[in-house]
C-alpha cells in the first residue's frame, strides 16, 4: 500500500515545488480576498491588481532562480 | 467553452503521455496483461472517485468553489508556468520521454520475473496511471469549476486526450518523444494561470472588465510575461558566475 503515500506526495507536489513561491501566491490571494472587496467593491481595477501581484510573484521567483548561482 | 475544452485536452495530453511512457515500458519488458490490467484498474478507481466527488462539488456554493479551486489551479498552473519559463531559459533540464522510457525499462529488466501473475507489472502500471490520472482529475475539476456545462466540456477534453494517447500508443508501441511536451506545458501553464486568476477574482467578488473576455486577456498577459522572462532569465543566469547544477536542483526542491 505504498502507492497511496506516493499519490499523497504527488498531489502535494502538484501545487508546491518551491515553498516560497507557493507561499507568496497564497499570501497575495488571502490579501486580495480579504482586503480588495472592502477597498474596491465593484472597481474594475481590482482584477488588474490581482493579476499584477501574481505576475510580480512569478517574475521575482524566476529571476531569483536565475541568480542563484552567486555565492 | 472552446478554451476550456482546449485547456483540458492539452493539459490532459501531457499527463497521458507521461503515463503512456511508463505503461509502454512495463508492457514491453514485463508483458502486456499486467501492464494493461494495472492501467485499467487505476482508470476504474479514478472514474469511481470522479463519480463520488463530482456531484458533491455542485452542492457547494459556486463562489466558494471558484475561490478554493481557483487558488488550487493558480498554485498548479503558476508552478507549471514557472518551470516552463526556467526550461525555456535553459536553467532546468527539459523532460525527455525517450530517456524516461529507457530508465524505466532498465529498472524493470533488473527486477525478478515472477511466474504467473506479474504483480510488479500491475503495480507499476497502476501507480503511474493513478498518479498522472489524479492530476488529470484535478485539472478537469479546476477547469470545470464554473458550472456543470464547463465540467462536462473539461471532462470531454480530458477523455479525448486519453483516447488520442491510447490510440497512438497502440499504433506506435513506443514513447511519444516527438510530442512537444515542454511547449505544451508552457501553453497549459499560461491557460491554467489565466483560469485560476479569473476564478479567484470571481470568487472574491471582483468585477472583471469585459466579464468572460477577461480570460483571453489574462492568457495574453501571462504569455507575454512568460515569453519575455525566458530570455531575461537566460541573460541573468549567464551574467551570474559559479552557477552549479546542484544549486539549481536544490532550488527546485
Amino acid at each position: 500500500m505504498r502507492w497511496y503515500r506516493s499519490i499523497a506526495r504527488e498531489v502535494v507536489g502538484l501545487f508546491v515545488d518551491d515553498g516560497s513561491f507557493a507561499g507568496a501566491i497564497l499570501v497575495w490571494l488571502a490579501l486580495v480576498v480579504v482586503v480588495l472587496p472592502r477597498l474596491a467593491a465593484g472597481a474594475r481595477w481590482a482584477g488588474l491588481a490581482l493579476f499584477a501581484g501574481l505576475a510580480a510573484i512569478l517574475i521575482v521567483s524566476v529571476l531569483r532562480f536565475a541568480r542563484q548561482g552567486t555565492k | 467553452m472552446g478554451t476550456t475544452l482546449a485547456a483540458a485536452f492539452l493539459a490532459s495530453l501531457v499527463e497521458c503521455v507521461e503515463a503512456l511512457t511508463v505503461v509502454l515500458a512495463v508492457g514491453s519488458v514485463r508483458g502486456w496483461p499486467g501492464a494493461l490490467a494495472g492501467a485499467a484498474t487505476a482508470l476504474g478507481v479514478l472514474a469511481a472517485i470522479v463519480a463520488a466527488v463530482g456531484p458533491a462539488l455542485t452542492r457547494i456554493p459556486l463562489h466558494m468553489v471558484q475561490l478554493v479551486v481557483g487558488a488550487m489551479i493558480l498554485l498548479f498552473g503558476m508552478r507549471w508556468l514557472r518551470k516552463a519559463i526556467l526550461r525555456a531559459a535553459g536553467l532546468i533540464a527539459l523532460h525527455d520521454e525517450a530517456a524516461a522510457f529507457a530508465k524505466e525499462t532498465a529498472v524493470l529488466r533488473g527486477a525478478r520475473v515472477a511466474r504467473g501473475w506479474d504483480r510488479l507489472a500491475f503495480a507499476a502500471a497502476f501507480n503511474i496511471t493513478m498518479l498522472e490520472g489524479t492530476e488529470v482529475v484535478f485539472i478537469v475539476i479546476a477547469l470545470g469549476a464554473g458550472g456543470r456545462e464547463l465540467m462536462a466540456t473539461a471532462s470531454l477534453g480530458a477523455i479525448a486526450a486519453l483516447l488520442a494517447i491510447v490510440a497512438l500508443g497502440f499504433a506506435l508501441h513506443r514513447p511519444l518523444a516527438r510530442v512537444p511536451e515542454n511547449t505544451l506545458k508552457f501553453v497549459v501553464g499560461v491557460l491554467l494561470s489565466a483560469f485560476g486568476t479569473f476564478w479567484v477574482g470571481e470568487g472574491a467578488g471582483i468585477a472583471w472588465p469585459g466579464d468572460d473576455l477577461a480570460i483571453p486577456a489574462l492568457m495574453a498577459a501571462y504569455l507575454a510575461i512568460a515569453l519575455c522572462m525566458a530570455p531575461v532569465c537566460r541573460r541573468v543566469a549567464r551574467a551570474v558566475p559559479l552557477a552549479t547544477e546542484e544549486d539549481k536542483t536544490d532550488a527546485l526542491v
